[in-house]
């Protein structure tokens, strides 16, 4: 016997911190503008101190202003992207789900299009109209994933390869709405790809980071309170009610939390795939499946990969860019056949 | 929802009231029904019995009888349409999934599992009831589970993977999981289902063992004639919903009565024990 103790909890999760910070460090020095290492701590150094008129470099405001900014929201997306993809998998008792493949991120594209053509119309004040566009993917997120289970049940069973097909029907059906939008509506509108392959590029305001901060904790909070709950529900749902667990309450709460978490990554990066679905393996390849360490290190683990990902994504083909989304989806697809594959076996 | 007036006295004033009886089934009835319009497709007729603490109840009848429509009532996990069906006291329907986990432990078919996990890691989740959601297992979690492996002869499978088990030993494992919830009720449906004869003895020897020692009250949904008359001390007998008889296997073994209810030839003999003993008459 090892059971978890806290002690190896904060242990796995400091070792993916310093990962994280050599990850954040890489992606602040390389771009279409390199940067040297000792001006780099310069600067950082005179951010911290709240002296950014110090800033001396030339580039130095492009690392600050620019790439910082973009890491950031990097770091806030990948990781909730990350625990929505652990939370469906436990739900759904699949180890395919994922907000992407499940139409999730599609579904939360579209409600965030809607809310933007809508806003003009609203005459709301500022801040809550920074509000609307999270809101609106949030409703589309889990109205999504309300149709995509409705799907994939078949005489009150979840049958998971219908559930995939549903997923994957609903999301190319919500991509079609967002191209028609796209060409029928301009105005302040990000393009096709934008929202269908995601893209970091973009940083929001200020304000809609807290946004994503607060929601995030609030949201992935509100799941990791129900870790052994979705231990229990690893094993199914009739054996999870015998040992004690709220099914239909835990059921309720995790949706919502992680539409949330979806519909918030989705508002201000597009639709990012497979994030949710790399990183869970991975972390339960390393640290096991206990959800206890599994939602802490999957965000972590979603943070430097969306990270790591956005910064091939901005030099491989510098000074050009490609959307984050196309170096996910490379490493993330050929991951879902290998995992097809082997539940088929 | 109706809670009946029994709820609201204390165990213990209701276990004294009830005497020695543990688990009390009344006159309970259930129907089934694809839609609430439709004529229900399958109903079972008012059934009751009693049980102690250290009984071994068998559920008997054919495929289709109602058996498990039966234990899932009695674990709770289904409302009765009428009647009530009480543990110490309390309807076993209105307790929280927490309360109940803590009272009624079920072994059931299990669905495979989604992730690798070990013995030891499966019997903690029995421990799942006891704990706040978001806690690391004290060290009493860790002793309760290591004695019910224990207590079920699994003591060398603690660090196996459950994926790797044979059948006979997984279901082991399943039952040390029950025990570390601690239940009064211990439910069974069909535990010896897909095991060989040697770890069908060897499951249900432990199950005896264990409702003279602990005191458990065992309710066991089977079609295995003979197990049931070897080791239930009541056999509950139900064909198409309807409850037969009830009482101890030698009043309920007659030739007439199995014929009819499993509908094929069959011939009862007594041991020297006093059990009866069932063998087919296959062509006759």
């Amino acid at each position: 016997m090892r059971p978890l103790t806290l002690r190896r909890l904060v242990l796995q999760c400091s070792l993916l911190m310093a990962i994280l910070f050599v990850v954040m460090v890489i992606a602040l020095k390389f771009g279409a503008v390199p940067v040297s290492l000792y001006a780099l701590g310069r600067d950082l150094l005179h951010v911290l101190i709240g002296q950014s008129s110090q800033i001396s470099s030339d580039y130095g405001l492009i690392v600050i202003n620019i790439r910082l900014p973009r890491i950031l929201l990097g770091i806030i997306v990948g990781a909730s992207l990350s625990v929505a993809g652990t939370s469906f998998q436990a739900l759904l008792r699949n180890p395919l789900a994922d907000p992407y493949v499940l139409g999730v991120s599609s579904g939360a594209a579209l409600g965030a299009i809607l809310a933007l053509i809508a806003e003009p119309h609203l005459a709301l004040a500022p801040e809550y109209a920074a509000l609307l566009t999270p809101l609106g993917a949030f409703l589309g997120a889990i109205g999504t994933i309300a149709v995509v289970y409705l799907l994939g049940v078949r005489e009150g069973q979840i049958d998971s390869s219908t559930l995939l097909l549903g997923g994957v029907i609903t999301s190319s059906f919500l991509a079609a709405i967002i191209m028609f939008l796209m060409n029928t509506l301009s105005g302040n509108l990000r393009g096709f790809t934008y929202w269908v392959m995601g893209d970091l590029s973009t940083a929001p305001q200020k304000g809609v980071y807290w946004i994503l901060v607060v929601g995030f904790f609030v949201a992935a909070g509100a799941i990791y309170t129900l870790a052994s709950d979705l231990n229990l529900l690893l094993s199914g749902e009739k054996e999870a009610m015998h040992l004690g667990v709220d099914v239909p309450r835990v059921r309720l709460v995790v949706y919502v939390a992680a539409s949330l978490l979806t519909g918030l990554a989705v508002s201000v990066s597009g639709a990012i795939g497979y994030i949710g679905l790399i990183v869970p393996h991975l972390m339960r390849f390393l640290f096991g499946s206990d959800h206890r360490v599994l939602i802490p290190t999957a965000a972590l683990g979603g943070a430097i990969a969306v990270v790591f990902a956005d910064t091939l994504a901005r030099t491989v083909l510098a000074p050009n860019e490609i959307a984050v989304g196309a170096v996910t989806a490379v490493v993330g697809a050929p991951l879902f056949v290998y995992l097809l594959r082997r539940r088929l076996r | 929802m109706s809670t009946t007036p029994t709820t609201a006295r204390s165990p213990v004033e209701m276990a004294r009231a009830a005497g020695d009886t543990r688990l009390s089934v009344e006159q309970v009835s259930y129907a089934h029904s694809a839609n609430p319009s439709q004529a229900p497709l399958f109903t079972l007729e008012a059934t009751s019995f009693q049980a102690k603490p250290g009984e071994i109840v068998a559920i008997l009848g054919p495929n289709a009888s109602g058996k498990s429509t039966l234990l899932k009532l009695i674990s709770g996990a289904l409302a009765p349409l009428s009647g009530r069906i009480l543990l110490d006291g309390f309807a076993t329907n209105v307790l929280t999934p927490r309360t109940r986990a803590q009272r009624i432990a079920v072994v059931q078919q299990e669905s495979p599992l989604l992730f690798p996990a070990r013995a030891w890691q499966f019997v903690l989740q029995g421990r799942h009831a006891y704990g706040r959601s978001l806690r690391f297992e004290s060290a009493d979690d860790l002793q309760i589970a290591k004695n019910a492996l224990a207590q079920v002869g699994a003591k060398e499978l603690t660090d196996r993977w459950m994926e790797q088990l044979s059948g006979g030993e997984k279901q082991r494992v399943i039952l040390a999981r029950a025990l570390a919830q601690q239940p009064l009720l211990l439910l069974l449906d069909e535990p010896t289902l897909h095991l060989d004869i040697a770890a069908q003895i060897g499951l249900l020897d432990v199950l005896r063992r264990l409702a003279a020692e602990n005191r458990y009250t065992v309710v066991v949904v089977t079609h295995e004639l003979n197990l049931a008359a070897e080791y239930a001390d009541q056999v509950v007998l139900l064909q198409r919903g309807r409850c037969l008889r009830v009482g101890p296997p030698a009043g309920i073994y007659q030739r007439d009565l199995l014929e009819q209810v499993f509908q094929t030839p069959l011939s009862v003999e007594f041991t020297s024990s006093g059990r009866p003993r069932v063998a087919i008459l296959p062509g006759s």
